[in-house]
């Protein structure tokens, strides 16, 4: 291997914090979370998962939290996921597609603005973590 | 003993007096103990009076002359463990395995030493069997944990 | 394969601690399993599993914390992982059973910072515990490893290292407290004869019974201690270090070693380190097994290959050390230190701690106490804050009776003094001593003669038998204490421990021989009443001198309340007890070896000590 040099070392600290920075836990200014019962991952929920991993990545994020909880008990709009920006009411998007989810995440998790056509209600139960 | 054997170790410390320690430590290692050949051989090869390596070799506690069991127990008698019984777990292995401590089974399965702090205090009392951990060893555990490595 | 690659994401980070606690708890198989329910599932592209180093809070090992969000799992089995990853890795319902509930609270405590044994923790030293995998050097740049590096190869001068150390008012963490910037700058400055050249050592020879801190930080973050030694190395003027390592500590060698070989092949040691043109290199040197090793002279001797002897000092090694070489020796909590200084500047680490004592310190805490484990704290903390708040108190409700700090060169703090702030000054004051950090806690079945008795046979055995005060005046102090734990003792037996500890402190060569009447000194001035007891009424208070011990199996209970249970006649280890089912058992005297197995395994509180 060809020894570094001063500016390698911080290409690698970068390439690595992006990947590691989930581990420090705190300071998200948004949270994704994918609603991952059987029913969602029956309706395709794995894929909006993948769809979210994917934007994280590409876009170089990370002050976005992506997690996935259980059944969020509307079994027939699946597969849903619920976007919280810190200090605001979390929103719920229903019977979601990948491109929706690309949507979701550039307009509303980046851009603060809300897409309606896919939201099924504001202001829905928040969670603790 | 394997003479081949020594004269590779030697070999990977390119034979430096300086390495002696270290050379002892990886002989201890291939063969349980430093035989008295080995230790002869060290002797040649790096040119160290027999009584000088005789010195180390009885000077740390790491060396033995004399082979140990097949299964090492070391029985942890750091502090954490004395306050938490350790002393007790010790003598029980004495009779369950009927040698005294720094002795080996006459079947050469088994050899017991006390040893000082393994650096597990958290799981005190301890007992290192080979290299293995055993946390939280009671009396009554003693007898399980030797069972455990009966082949 | 891709899904291992440097810049995949993943949405879950399952930390499994490896450290060597939780590896005797079956941590590695534990991530197996993960692994093979992850996979079970399909989940493993969006979750991945890292070994980390020591978490510190041993006692509720296997320990597993998820981020994010901090979750912490604890005491977890093989067979607990099927359903913990189908809940929570895949469903996202946190799991509770698996969760820790500290003593005083009714629910359990998901977030690892909510638990009050990490919530006054401040780590520096151990810093990267359980964010990083050690064996990945990569995980280590990441979280800013090298970067002091860097900054002192780059723009600072060797004196503008020093000056920083030396206003930080880092004091060495070894045992003595020596100021680190005042060690480098005499390294600096001492010419070395005969062809120049000067060396760094790290001393990982960690002695002392009941301190493993040293161990844990080698295992967490090898590359802490690496680059604190770069950058000592650029301070001091030296081109070679050593790592002497414990011998006992194999895990520790290994993740060194594979630390050592990554920093080479990034080029962050050999020759030219980053293009900068500073040259420097570090090797491992085993311990192999004498607690005496750990006085830097000695361990010295050892790194040449020869007796692990002390030697008087002066010349210390800043002038004379290895192969004659000024030298410059801290141990692995220093170097570990060093980065954070640089990076985030004196001032910052001096605001930590007391006047005399700045930062943090690693203390292991163990013994008699609910949470055994390694924590790092603000010097000037209380010792009630870290048994109590941190510690969470004395097991089975019993109470504290002293806290032995030090190793066998320190001593016992009692009770009275619990609101003692920790640092070098007031626990000299008290007797005792900073050392190495640990801290052995004691309750009210701990008997403090045996304690004494216990460190004087462990100086004794390790006295290196150098000098006569130490190799026959600890023989002396031991026999006199053996004879009074066996009820043998007489009167006149502690004026005359009193007077031979004071003159082997005087004349002993080193370290370990001055300081080993420490134990009884501090024993004899806080529990003089525990001396005289086994004197004078031949009883142990605490019943551990097993010998003044008297097993007795009170029948009336034994039938009543146990029914003549049998099991302490099955478990006795000498055939001295003799009963049948729901008969009343009794012990033979002459028989019982006083192992008190009876005593532990009745169920019933039949079995009587006095």
């Amino acid at each position: 291997m060809p020894k570094l040099k001063i500016e390698d070392l911080e290409k690698i600290r970068e390439q690595v914090k992006r990947t590691t920075a989930l581990r420090e836990g705190s300071g998200f200014r948004a949270k994704v979370n994918v609603h991952m019962g059987t029913c969602g991952i029956a309706a395709g929920a794995r894929t909006i998962m993948n769809a979210f991993i994917k934007e994280l990545e590409t876009r170089d994020v990370h002050d976005v939290l992506l997690t996935n909880s259980g059944c969020a008990g509307l079994c027939s709009q699946e597969p849903m996921v619920t976007i919280e920006i810190a200090g605001q009411a979390p929103v719920k998007y229903v019977n979601l597609t990948e491109k929706k989810a690309q949507e979701i995440f550039e307009k509303h998790v980046l851009g603060g603005t809300i897409v309606k056509e896919y939201a099924l209600g504001i202001g829905s139960e928040k969670t603790d973590y | 003993m394997n003479e081949q054997r020594v004269s590779e170790i030697l070999t990977k410390y390119q034979a430096d007096p300086g390495a002696v320690i270290a050379i002892l430590q990886d002989i201890q290692e291939e063969f349980s103990y430093l035989p008295k050949n080995a230790l002869m051989i060290v002797s040649r090869e790096l040119d160290i009076p027999l009584s000088r390596v005789l010195s180390l070799a009885t000077f740390y506690t790491a060396f033995s002359l004399k082979p140990k069991g097949k299964h090492p127990i070391h029985v942890c008698l750091g502090t954490a463990c004395h306050v938490r019984g350790a002393q007790l777990v010790l003598e029980k292995f004495e009779r369950e395995l009927g040698i005294k401590t720094g002795e080996t089974s006459p079947d050469m399965e088994y050899s017991l030493d006390a040893v000082r702090c393994v650096g597990c205090c958290g799981l005190a009392p301890v007992v290192m069997v080979g290299e293995d951990v055993h946390g939280k060893i009671t009396q009554t555990k003693a007898a399980g944990l030797i069972k455990k490595y009966k082949k | 394969m891709a899904e291992k690659a440097k810049d995949k994401t993943y949405r879950l980070h399952l930390m499994v601690c490896a450290g060597t606690g939780c590896v005797s708890n079956h941590s590695y198989e534990i991530k197996e399993a993960l692994e093979k329910e992850i996979k079970k599932h399909g989940l493993e592209n969006e979750v991945t599993v890292v070994p980390t180093g020591c978490n510190g809070f041993c006692e509720r090992g296997p320990i597993l914390v998820v981020q994010p969000g901090n979750i912490f799992y604890q005491q977890l089995a093989v067979k607990d992982v099927p359903h913990l990853v189908e809940e929570h890795f895949l469903k996202g319902r946190l799991v509770s059973k698996f969760m820790y509930t500290p003593p005083e609270e009714k629910k359990p405590v998901p977030v690892l910072n909510d638990i009050p044994f990490f919530k006054k923790q401040v780590l520096i030293a151990l810093r990267n515990r359980g964010l990083i995998d050690p064996e990945k050097i990569d995980e280590s740049i990441a979280r800013d490893g090298y970067k002091a590096l860097v900054k002192a190869l780059t723009e600072m001068t060797p004196d503008k290292i020093i000056t920083e150390i030396t206003l930080s008012g880092l004091r060495g963490r070894g045992g003595a407290g020596f100021p680190t910037g005042l060690k480098w700058q005499l390294v600096r400055n001492a010419a070395s004869s005969n062809g120049g050249g000067k060396y760094i050592v790290c001393n990982g020879d960690e002695g002392d019974p009941g301190a493993f801190m040293d161990r844990s930080i080698l295992e967490a973050d090898p590359h802490a201690v690496i680059e604190g030694m770069v950058i000592g190395a650029k301070a001091i003027g030296a081109t070679a270090g050593f790592v002497y390592v414990r011998n006992e500590y194999p895990l520790a060698v290994q993740r060194l070693s594979i630390a050592l070989d990554q920093a080479r092949d990034y080029g962050l040691l050999g020759s030219d380190i980053l293009g900068t043109g500073f040259d420097f290199d570090i090797q491992i040197k085993r311990g192999a097994g004498a607690f005496v090793c750990g006085e830097e002279t000695a361990l010295m001797a050892s790194i040449e290959g020869r007796l692990g002897e002390p030697r008087p000092r002066p010349p210390y090694p800043a002038q004379s050390g290895l192969w004659g070489k000024p030298t410059c020796i801290n141990n692995v909590e220093t170097w570990a230190n060093v980065p954070m200084i640089i990076n985030r500047g004196a001032k910052w680490y001096a605001g930590i701690g007391t006047e005399t004592s700045k930062g943090t310190k690693v203390f292991s805490l163990v013994g008699k106490i609910n949470n055994t484990g390694l924590v790092e704290v603000p010097m000037g903390i209380s010792l009630r804050e870290i048994i109590y708040d941190i510690g969470g108190g004395i097991p089975g409700g019993k109470a504290f009776k002293a806290v032995q700090t030090g190793g066998p060169s320190g001593g016992c703090i009692p009770r009275e003094k619990i609101d003692l702030p920790i640092d070098y000054e007031s626990l000299t004051e008290a007797g005792s001593m900073m050392g190495s950090g640990g801290m052995v806690i004691m309750d009210q079945d701990t008997c403090m003669v045996d304690i004494a008795r216990y460190f004087l046979s462990f100086t004794h055995e390790e006295s290196c038998g150098k000098c006569t005060p130490c190799r026959e005046g600890t023989k002396a102090m031991l026999d006199i204490l053996t004879r009074i734990t066996a009820g043998k003792g007489t009167e006149e037996d502690i004026g005359l421990l009193q007077d031979l500890a004071l003159s082997i402190k005087d004349s002993a060569l080193c370290g370990l021989g001055k300081t080993a009447p420490n134990p009884v000194l501090t024993t004899l001035r806080y529990f003089r009443d525990e001396y005289e007891a086994h004197i004078r009424t031949k009883k142990c208070p605490a019943h551990v001198c097993r010998q003044l011990n008297i097993y007795t199996i009170n029948p009336e209970t034994c039938v009543k309340v146990g029914r003549g249970c049998d099991v302490c006649r099955r478990n006795c280890a000498s055939d001295a007890i003799t009963g049948q089912k729901n008969e009343a058992h009794v012990i033979d005297r002459a028989k019982c070896i006083k192992c008190g197995v009876c005593f532990d395994v009745c169920n019933f509180g039949a079995v009587k000590v006095d």
